[in-house]
């Protein structure tokens, strides 16, 4: 892969704190970053809930392009490009289930679960030996790992191991997707994703859930009206101190910590709920000590996997689909061994917050839909975006992993690690010189 | 005494279909003109207290499966609300800094297809009516902004105190992918 000379790097000063509005709006760019970005990063596909038995298939999306998550016969997990090999149809166009064979409906070629072409029409009339049917099986990810049910792919064969792409953020997902009680208990799915269209750029939704600190104001309705799940007071429960904590992957974070010798009334609108939180926040005080309480609240996993851990417990993936069209999914998860009437509770509660109807996220969409489009112009193109809160503050924590600052200062050090490192992929001609990148400065 | 039709025998009991309907239409026909006038407090007053107001999610299923291609209640759905938080939705609106509706969109809804899946002749005090109709409505917001949201609604209409409400809601949308960005129309 040819450079680009360092010239994304031009585009983003993190000394400085200002990123041009080019990111957010260059089709140049955009296609660019699917091959730099899309095409070398550990990307989320799907939740190991989706696939339970052999032969369940979950269609997921990476980058811009279809991808099957699915079990095979013998119960191993495999990603593959939804593409016929021989003509490029959609091998599976249904959004889950469960299949012995994947079939083209185009000239019937027939794919296993483990992607092996098994069926060719005409396969005596029409082809000569040697047809060898293995050079011709489903496009396979170069890379899957499964961690605490999450289910991650790269298409790189050179890209690190996951641990080593996710560095210390491996740390919050760790804290993030464990149960309640912050063992190693099961979580699941409350459901299908929830799928969407959005006028913006994908980066708006990465930047803004890796943690910016500075947006109340889109949110300011919906803490007036109160959807919290404790009697519907702001949007949710006290989350104690607060870090905002950058990784030199590109990974940003929010934690709450919460002292663990203070009282907590989480959940205080549902009897149910609050007693299941109370016994999951108990078992997790003696198991964990008084680290119990240090607990992600939101961030994103570069490039485009972002979470809420806390409240509510969500995953959203923003998969790109042109420089100012983004394809949202999301989904939800609870504890497996929450009570029913916890799980429905959650699901109602989070569901009025997030996702297209819910009451947070409304505003969050049209202000991306209307800052993208406001930065299209010719000459707004010359002025740059301003990253500067926080800049030079932050830094080692004793209570979590990465480059840290805690309230009350703010910081956008999280958009701007986001960014120092989408420049790096941009710029790197491989990942040899990724992984030699310089640090967040 | 005629053989009547919709299901019904004596005249009686076919006016009391008829003049039921008709008072079914004026009442979507009223809720329609409430939402677009965006006079959302009257139209809150529609609701039962129990209202379940449910919009599932579609999905790309086989054949065969056909039947489940709609998320059931025990699923994630576009919309799973109770009285207390459409109440919220609409006092959201009016704090004039829901960034989603301010300045508001223009909507019409049109409303259409409407059918009582068991036709029956009078509606007591107290008693449900199961009714189907269609929707299509439209949004137009700020300059060029435009969604068109098509679907089924499915709902249960109760009469309390002589008058019509809506005790369950069903919305059924014609999408899977929704293309809108957001739904801050209520349908």
């Amino acid at each position: 892969m040819k450079s680009l000379g360092g010239s994304a790097h031009a585009l983003v000063d993190t000394q400085l704190g200002e990123i041009s509005r080019e990111l957010f709006v260059n089709q140049d760019l955009y296609r660019e970053e699917q091959e730099r970005v899309f095409a070398r990063a550990w990307l989320y596909v799907g939740h190991e809930s989706q696939v339970k038995a052999p032969g369940d298939f979950f269609t997921s999306k990476m980058g811009e392009e279809s991808v099957i998550l699915t079990r095979d016969r013998s119960g191993k997990l495999h990603v593959f490009l939804n593409t016929c090999r021989h003509r490029g149809m959609k091998v599976c166009r249904y959004d889950q289930g469960n299949t012995k064979n994947f079939i083209c409906p185009y000239h019937g070629w027939s794919f296993a679960t483990d992607g092996k072409l098994v069926g060719v029409n005409d396969y005596q009339a029409a082809y000569q030996p040697p047809f060898d049917r293995d050079q011709w099986s489903l496009v396979e990810v170069a890379q899957m790992k499964v961690f605490r049910g999450t289910v991650w792919a790269t298409w790189d064969p050179q890209a690190p191991a996951f641990e080593d792409y996710m560095g210390d953020a491996m740390f919050a997902l760790d804290k993030g997707f464990a149960p309640w009680d912050g063992g190693d208990g099961e979580t699941e799915l409350l459901g299908v994703p929830q799928k969407w269209i959005i006028p913006s750029n994908w980066k708006f939704v990465a930047e803004n859930f890796s943690c910016d600190v500075l947006h109340t104001v889109s949110h300011r309705s919906v803490d007036m009206v109160g959807i919290g799940p404790s009697a519907g007071e702001g949007r949710r429960d006290p989350i104690g101190r607060q870090l905002v904590t950058t990784y030199p992957g590109g990974h940003g974070c929010l934690y709450g910590i919460w002292p663990t010798d203070e009282p907590r009334h989480d959940y205080a609108g549902s009897a149910e709920t609050a007693a299941y939180f109370q016994d999951c926040w108990r078992r997790r005080i003696k198991r964990m000590g008084t680290s119990a309480g240090t607990i992600p609240v939101v961030g994103t996993l570069f490039p485009n996997m972002s979470f809420h851990a806390q409240q509510p417990r969500t995953i959203l993936v923003a998969h790109p689909r042109g420089p100012l069209e983004t394809e949202l999914w999301r989904v939800y998860f609870v504890d497996k061994e929450a009570p029913e009437a916890v799980k429905h509770y959650l699901r109602s509660y989070y569901l009025r917050y997030s996702g297209p109807a819910g009451m947070t996220e409304q505003d969050d969409m049209e202000n991306w839909n209307y800052a993208s489009a406001a930065s299209l112009g010719t000459v707004a193109r010359r002025y740059p975006y301003h990253y500067k809160a926080g800049l030079g503050a932050g830094g080692a924590s004793a209570d979590v992993p990465g480059r840290v600052t805690e309230h009350p200062v703010t910081t956008e050090q999280n958009p701007r690690g986001l960014y120092k490192r989408w420049a790096d992929y941009m710029d790197a001609p491989d990942w040899a010189a990724l992984r030699a990148s310089p640090e967040q400065s | 005494m005629s053989s009547g039709r919709n299901g019904f025998g004596p005249d009686t009991a076919r006016m009391g279909y008829l003049d039921l309907m008709r008072e079914i239409e004026d009442f979507y026909y009223r809720e329609a003109d409430l939402l677009d006038e965006r006079d959302y407090d009257p139209w809150l007053e529609l609701f039962a207290e129990d209202i379940v107001y449910w919009m599932p999610m579609r999905l790309n299923v086989p054949w065969e499966d056909r039947a489940r291609d709609t998320t059931t209640e025990e699923d994630t759905a576009w919309i799973h609300d109770d009285l207390a938080t459409l109440r919220k939705r609409v006092r959201q609106i009016q704090t004039g800094i829901h960034w989603a509706e301010e300045p508001l969109s223009r909507v019409s809804h049109l409303v259409t297809n409407i059918r009582l899946p068991a036709p029956v002749s009078t509606l007591p005090e107290g008693a449900s009516v199961a009714v189907k109709s269609r929707f299509f409505v439209y949004r137009n917001r700020l300059e060029t902004e435009t969604d068109v949201l098509v679907g089924r609604r499915e709902d249960l209409l109760r009469r309390i105190g002589n008058q019509l409400r809506i005790a369950r809601r069903k919305i059924v949308i014609d999408q899977s992918v929704l293309m809108a960005k957001n739904l801050t129309v209520f349908l």
